[in-house]
């Protein structure tokens, strides 16, 4: 048995066999070979093989992700019945008496390189395409075995150096109990796509996918950030009650879920939720959530190998905010840049990403991409309750200038005769320093604020959230932030404004004491978090923590701030 | 003596990824061998990196060429498969 600490990502507690999501060795020697005929054999064997198991994935991926992301499938499985691919291989055995596992390598290498040299992004793709289902084919022929994430049909806990965006997608909840990776964070897109499924997650343990191999009995304690590897009798039965104390927890949670979020002194605060994409909807109404506080667009770019069209993102939107009826749902126009590409845009790369090209400053420059967003959230907004928020506003002028964009399409869809609601709120992220320092400025001018505190603690201290050598500066409670977030929320009071947060700071239980007492109007969190939250809230007094104001503004370190806090709400 | 028949891309992104699935999935769907001609370069229209490698772009004409026991067959299935799929006419 053994235990390996990391950061607790999403909470709960899986107990399950470990399934390695790794790429295997694959590498092999030159051979030569006698009999051509059966090593040709083997080849449309192993091509035969990977071919039958595109299918199943191709299939998954229709049923869970829709057609579109099946797509990808079907041209991969085009490349395994390539003839200008397979012949050369087939030639290649044939004539050089080599083993199919060089005759497939040299071959393959030989259009990938071609494909990446072409001077196009989309062509360089390609390449990928080939490396991806010519590894799957050498697996084959080295008889080792290949990770199907989509494929998984048992119990099993799922083990990775990371997961994107598009490996999280392809998870089956109902067989994935939980996942651990080596890197990421509390805010890396992991850990955020764990906490949307709602399944337990243990991310940044620096060396699980050394520490564990296929079939290894593994505990993830998302509660705690423990990941027990191989854990004795004793062990598995104390989790399991642990597990069982959280599940009454929650239930207990669940009493509070048609309850409004209200103080012990009669404070109404909104507890609203983050979400990344329209199935996210069911997990926010089922955890109480009063509505969306962050709807990440993104991830309707994110993973293809095209920008969206009016019509798909219509769709999506159309989809969240009827679901969400009468409640809030505040989208976020594109976020992109910073450490979320877009392969298909062909950006240059950049020295500091955080602090370049990314978000508005992308969308006012390409206004062709802006707009077409833009139409598809006004064409919806006659299903809800829609607010619109714009990302990374530093000026003023940026978000008069994306303003004004949104009013010419509004105008020229009426103009169509296409019905669009007259009660949108027009808000921006505060997540630059500039930008929280004159909300006094901002908001006369724009609706409410949301400030995006992951960016804006990343800014405020000079430290790129990614680099874990940086990471202590990460300082949520430091009291220059607190300044700032309260700079924000007095500047949106003074003009009959709300502010918000929409950062993973909202659900944090030593800083809604802070966040109440600095009067915050809307909270937004993930979804899980939403019950523990107006559990606590419920718990504390405005007016007792209001009167703690100056002397937290006042503090000089973090850890005077937290240490504060504790002592008042006994934590 | 093979059969052909030229046809002008009108998407806007011209034969990308989708399309050029479609195109080679019928393709493969006859005997006879099937090739695509564009910009002096010419493909074996089976292929799925043959045809993409050639990067077709919107106002593109290419041509297709069928020659085999159901040349007539083949051509005119992927000149219709271009139309309905909206890629070219």
């Amino acid at each position: 048995m053994s235990n390996l600490k990391g950061i607790a990502a999403s909470s709960g507690i899986a107990i399950a066999k470990a399934y390695k999501l790794a790429v295997p060795d694959l590498s092999f020697k030159k051979e030569s070979i006698k009999d051509a005929t059966k090593e040709i054999e083997r080849l449309t064997n192993a091509l035969e093989v990977s071919k039958s198991e595109l299918e199943k994935i191709k299939e998954h991926a229709r049923a869970s992700l829709g057609d579109e992301h099946a797509e990808i499938f079907s041209a991969h499985l085009l490349v395994l019945s390539d003839p200008e691919l397979i012949n050369p291989i087939k030639d290649k055995i044939e004539s050089e008496q080599v083993n199919a596992e060089f005759a497939l390598d040299e071959t393959a290498q030989m259009f990938i390189q071609m494909f990446e040299n072409m001077d196009n992004e989309y062509m360089r793709e390609r390449a990928a395409d080939i490396k991806d289902v010519t590894k799957r084919v050498m697996a084959h022929l080295l008889n080792v075995s290949f990770p199907n994430p989509a494929l998984i049909n048992e119990e099993v806990v799922v083990i990775a150096e990371d997961l994107t965006p598009s490996d999280t997608a392809q998870l089956n909840k109902q067989f994935v109990k939980g996942f651990t990776t080596n890197i990421g964070g509390r805010t890396s897109h992991s850990a955020i796509m764990a906490r949307s499924l709602e399944i337990p997650a243990v991310v940044g343990t620096k060396e699980v996918t050394a520490k564990i191999n296929d079939g290894d009995f593994v505990i993830v304690d998302g509660i705690d950030g423990e990941v027990i590897i191989n854990p004795s009798d004793d062990v598995i039965a104390s989790y399991k009650e642990k597990l069982q104390q959280f599940e009454q927890q929650k239930q207990e949670w669940a009493k509070l879920k048609d309850e409004p979020t209200v103080s012990a002194d009669g404070t109404h605060v909104e507890l609203v939720a983050n979400i990344g994409t329209p199935e996210d909807v069911t997990g926010v109404l089922n955890n109480g959530g009063e509505g969306v506080g962050l709807y990440r667009t993104e991830f309707l770019y994110m993973g293809k190998k095209e920008l969206p069209t009016e019509e798909e993102q219509f769709e999506s939107y159309k989809a969240v905010l009827e679901q969400m009826g009468d409640k809030p749902v505040v989208v976020r126009t594109l976020d992109i840049g910073g450490d979320k590409e877009l392969p298909y845009l062909e950006l240059p790369e950049e020295m500091n990403p955080f602090l370049g090209y990314r978000a508005i400053r992308l969308c006012l420059e390409r206004d062709d991409i802006f707009r077409t967003q833009l139409r598809a959230l006004l064409r919806a907004s006659v299903f809800g309750n829609l607010k619109i928020m714009f990302p990374m506003i530093a000026t003023l002028d940026e978000f008069r200038q994306a303003k004004a964009l949104l009013l010419e399409e509004k105008e020229k869809l009426v103009a169509e005769g296409v019905e669009v609601s007259d009660a949108i709120e027009i808000g921006i992220m505060v997540e630059i320093p500039s930008t929280a320092v004159i909300a006094r400025q901002f908001a006369k001018e724009v609706d409410f604020f949301s400030i995006g505190t992951n960016d804006l603690i990343q800014y405020t201290l000079a430290a790129d959230r990614m680099n874990e050598r940086v990471s202590y500066l990460y300082q949520p409670y430091h009291p220059a932030i607190l300044n700032l977030v309260h700079n924000v929320i007095e500047a949106a009071h003074a003009e009959g404004k709300w502010a918000g947060m929409c950062g993973e700071m909202a659900g944090d239980s030593i800083a809604i004491p802070i966040l109440l007492g600095l009067g915050l109007d809307e909270f937004s969190m993930s979804a899980t978090s939403i019950l523990p939250a107006r559990t606590q809230i419920k718990g504390l007094s405005k007016e007792e923590l209001a009167s703690y104001k100056d002397t937290l503004l006042n503090m000089n370190t973090a850890d005077e701030v937290e240490a504060f806090i504790r002592e008042k709400t006994n934590q | 003596m093979a059969v052909e028949k030229t046809v002008t891309i009108t998407d806007e992104t011209g034969v990308h990824a989708r399309p050029a699935t479609v195109l080679v999935n019928k393709a493969g769907s006859f005997a006879s061998e099937m090739t695509l001609e564009y910009n002096g370069k010419s493909i074996n229209l089976k292929s799925i990196m043959g045809v993409m490698s050639l990067g077709i772009p919107q106002g593109a004409e290419i041509k297709i060429i069928a020659e085999g026991s159901d040349e007539e067959e083949a051509v005119n299935a992927v000149v219709d498969v271009i139309k309905s799929e909206g890629l070219g006419e």
